[in-house]
């Protein structure tokens, strides 16, 4: 048995501990917006939060986050109130959409970190974090003006 | 913008397509059957039939639902699909629904024959048909208003799903009309707007698929879920062509939540009560395979082998005038051979699909591309009508043509026939990386004269690769010609009295495919970089040779020119950067692109990119240029980066660490400039990709003196 947080609710599951977070996530609690795409942490759809710093739940155990808080793109806010999701949406960042909730819950453990991020900081915060369509530019400006909604006071 | 006298009319053979119907309980329905799947008897519509694939329903209650035939892969069809319907039915945008249409005949794709979302044609096909069907909709529902009035039809307009009656002011909402109008004849001919009273079409309209995509609620196929699912994970040959020879699932089977171990077509599948379960399961498989013929191929023996194809079995593609001669009168000659390497698409949802069989049906929920081809496939496993398959088309994690092909959903029937069970089929990256219908890799030989003064009086192009369509549409070879695999090559534009393109034919092991912009992805960089090769040997400027070049070909020479002149062509650079341009026409568009790269200690940097395009009228000008920039991106990384290759029978790479993608602080900047045209909607999903790589490698050219003459670039 093993306890943990998932979007603010106190869970006991009783799942093979070595099975990948990701897998948890998916099959076991039916929250699919965290994304399977690479399985060996090199593309990042799976990034979730775990006690506030984003992981790559492909390749983290669940006896790895016992007790420990998570938070998934279904958790990031009830009505996409975020201001990241505010800033994707009116830039119309996502195409196929795939690996868009990684690149959201990246962006926003960034932002959540440093308000005001450079284009080196994003550069290093994002560029682990794979598309396909090349949505990069616009998470690029997605970034800077979720920073400025932020600073708004828009946090949540 | 009322005015319902705009002077395009629907000719009369068109209009007989058309179909009305009632939704029980007083809606309209509106629908057709598209030419190629109609036949003359059937197509005189009466009022009341049932229409049961309908585009077009429109419910008492006032909600307009819009189907949508093609698959949204990322390239904004969910929405620029709607947009046609509602800009000539005048609905409420804000109040539309919108639903992924079923496989059925109704829905075909006019351009290619079946229901099938590729060749960037998805808004070239529907342009007319589905304009027409919001048209009728709407003659139908200002008829019902002047019936119901006892006014006359022109004294009444339709806006934002409300019929006006223009002196009087009295309104009826579409839902109030619907019942009506759905009992009245088909119009005997429907108007559609001129492009200047659009309000929808041309204007940047917000994606109706991105509020799902920032909140993880849209539903891709691996999100698909049902009652009692099962998920599966199958072991295949890493061999191509290979079989398994035997196999011991005990392991496998001990495996808290596997329950059963197949053998099907494709290799051993484990089904298991989850991903992780199924994974493991088929990691505990000891299997023995019988690699069959392929397990000594190797990339330097395939490309031993194009060189042979190339000496051996040649069919002209194009011939104009007398190339050997005008090859004896050149001032200057210029050879060289360039080659390209297989791709993988790596779509970022690897392939799945859901399947449940049961006696008397089968029901699919996938993220394909090919609706009708998953439709057949299954038909063909399960020994039912193909009418007897539902075909439920998810949101697609990337398609690039991959997702065309029906191997996976083959795989997920087959196993979901075995099981009785509902089963989701997942294929992991390394399976999809190295179980891919690959980009073929080519090898073209390249000679070309140049006269006194410096202009090109002959130009031979020679290529050797596989052909696509020797697997998948082999009636399509016309004259021994894969018209997909000199696409870009024997349709050059340039003014070369002395032209000749050839190609051999070489089907080796490894599986070919449609791959984002098909031949043209290869033939443009080849073609494209060939000629910036001329243009150094006549002393000439690539940009200048090639408006030379382009003179009768003015939407070559349009968006070549709108680049170049954003770009600043011929403006100094800052040191240690250079230009490059290349055009390209493809898919009915027409794309120009100039990069800007830097080359430093071995390291190509693409730093900015400036791209024209004309794909015609233009529906969602947003998309556009989100589809350039992605088109941009998909070329960088294969021009940069993308290199498939095969040792003992097998594909080498695996995965993203060793077939690497662009990344974000690899991306450059990136402007379109859109081209504003009258002409018929071109495609746009695609046409961004060709010209990105020679745009890269003649800027590299121009950095370093040596031409590019392989992909990836490397320095």
């Amino acid at each position: 048995m093993i306890s943990l947080s998932v979007n603010g609710e106190a869970r006991k599951l009783e799942v093979d501990p070595a099975t990948p977070l990701l897998w948890v996530l998916r099959d076991t609690l039916g929250l699919t917006g965290t994304k399977y795409s690479c399985g060996i942490a090199v593309c990042g759809s799976c990034t979730v939060h775990v006690d506030g710093t984003p992981v790559r739940a492909c390749v983290t155990p669940l006896s790895a986050v016992a007790n420990k808080s998570i938070t998934t793109i279904e958790g990031l806010s009830k009505d996409s109130s975020h201001p990241v999701q505010r800033a994707w949406l009116a830039l119309d960042v996502p195409q196929c959409g795939y690996c868009q909730s990684g690149q959201i819950m990246t962006a926003v453990a960034l932002l959540a970190k440093n308000p005001k991020p450079t284009d080196a900081d994003i550069d290093q915060a994002m560029s682990g974090v794979l598309c396909r369509c090349g949505t990069y530019s616009r998470i690029r400006r997605a970034i800077k003006q979720a920073a400025e909604l932020q600073s708004k006071g828009g946090a949540t | 913008m009322n005015d319902l006298t705009a002077p395009e009319c629907i000719n009369e053979s068109r209009r007989h397509f058309l179909k009305i119907g009632a939704v029980a309980g007083g809606g309209l329905l509106i629908g057709f059957h598209l030419p190629l799947a109609s036949r003359a008897g059937e197509a005189e519509a009466a009022a009341s039939e049932f229409v049961p694939n309908a585009w077009i329903r429109i419910d008492t209650d006032d909600s307009v639902t819009l189907r949508v035939a093609s698959s949204e892969m990322g390239q904004g069809v969910y929405t620029a699909i709607p947009m046609l319907l509602a800009e000539e039915l005048e609905c409420d945008w804000a109040r539309i629904k919108v639903e992924m249409a079923p496989a059925d005949k109704a829905y075909t794709n006019p351009l290619i024959g079946q229901q099938l979302t590729g060749g960037s044609t998805a808004v070239r096909a529907f342009w007319t048909p589905l304009r027409q069907a919001g048209a009728t909709g709407r003659d139908l529902l200002i008829r019902a208003a002047a019936q119901t009035w006892k006014v006359k039809e022109d004294e009444c307009r339709a806006e934002n799903g409300v019929v006006v009656h223009k002196t009087s002011q009295r309104k009826a909402r579409y839902g109030e009309l619907a019942a009506l109008a759905a009992t009245l004849p088909v119009p005997s001919e429907v108007f559609l707007k001129e492009p200047g009273e659009f309000k929808l079409i041309g204007k940047s309209t917000p994606r109706l698929d991105t509020p799902r995509k920032v909140n993880g609620s849209a539903v891709f196929g691996m999100d698909v879920k049902l009652p009692g699912l099962l998920t599966a994970v199958v072991a295949r040959c890493p061999v191509f062509g290979g079989k398994p020879r035997k196999f011991d699932a005990t392991k496998a089977k001990s495996i808290a939540g596997v329950r059963q171990v197949l053998a099907i077509q494709s290799g051993i599948a484990v089904v298991a009560d989850n991903f992780w379960a199924a994974k493991q399961g088929r990691d505990a498989l000891v299997l023995e395979w019988d690699e069959g013929a392929n397990a000594k191929q190797n990339s330097t023996g395939i490309r031993k082998q194009l060189e042979d194809a190339l000496k051996k079995k040649t069919v002209s593609a194009r011939h104009e005038g007398d190339t050997a001669k005008a090859f004896k009168a050149a001032a200057k000659r210029i050879e060289a051979v360039y080659e390209v390497p297989y791709l993988a698409h790596a779509c970022m949802e690897p392939m799945n699909c859901t399947a449940l069989v049961k006696p008397d049906s089968c029901e699919l929920w996938v993220p394909t591309q090919g609706q009708t081809g998953a439709q057949l496939v299954a038909s063909k496993i399960t020994g039912l009508p193909p009418e007897k398959v539902k075909v439920n088309t998810t949101f697609l994690g990337g398609g690039f043509g991959r997702r065309g092909e029906q191997d996976f959903v083959a795989e997920a029937v087959e196993l979901a026939k075995a099981t009785s069970a509902p089963v989701k089929l997942i294929w992991t990256r390394e399976d999809d990386m190295q179980h891919d219908y690959y980009r073929p890799a080519t090898l073209n030989r390249l000679s070309a004269a140049l006269d006194k003064q410096g202009l090109p009086i002959a130009w031979q192009h020679e290529i050797a690769g596989a052909s696509i369509f020797a697997r998948v549409f082999p009636n399509s070879i016309k004259d021994g010609i894969d018209r997909t695999s000199v696409e870009g090559a024997a349709n050059l534009p340039y003014a070369i009295p002395n032209l000749q393109v050839t190609w051999s034919m070489d089907n080796g092991a490894v599986p070919v495919g449609f791959w984002r912009s098909v031949g043209s992805t290869q033939n443009a960089y080849v073609t494209e970089c060939f000629l910036d090769e001329l243009a150094a040997a006549a002393g000439k400027d690539p940009y200048a040779f090639r408006r030379t070049l382009l003179a009768k070909h003015p939407r070559h020479l349009g968006v070549l020119e709108l680049a170049a002149q954003k770009a600043g062509w011929g403006n100094s650079l800052p040191s240690g950067r250079a230009r490059g341009i290349a055009v390209a026409e493809s898919f009915g568009s027409y794309c120009a692109q100039v990069a800007d790269v830097s080359v430093e200690r071995g390291q190509v940097r693409v730093q900015r990119v400036v791209c024209a395009i004309d794909c015609g009228m233009v529906v969602n000008p947003d998309t556009i240029v989100a589809q350039m920039e992605s088109g941009i991106v998909y070329g960088l990384t294969a021009a940069l980066k993308g290199e498939i290759t095969i040792q003992d029978g097998r594909v080498v790479q695996s995965n993203f660490h060793d077939y690497p993608l662009l990344r974000l602080d690899e991306m450059p900047e990136i402007e379109v400039h859109i081209v504003k045209s009258s002409e018929h909607p071109g495609g746009v999903g695609e046409p961004g990709t060709p010209p990105i790589a020679p745009a890269v490698a003649n800027a590299v050219f121009a950095a370093t003196g040596k031409p590019v003459r392989r992909l990836p670039i490397r320095v």
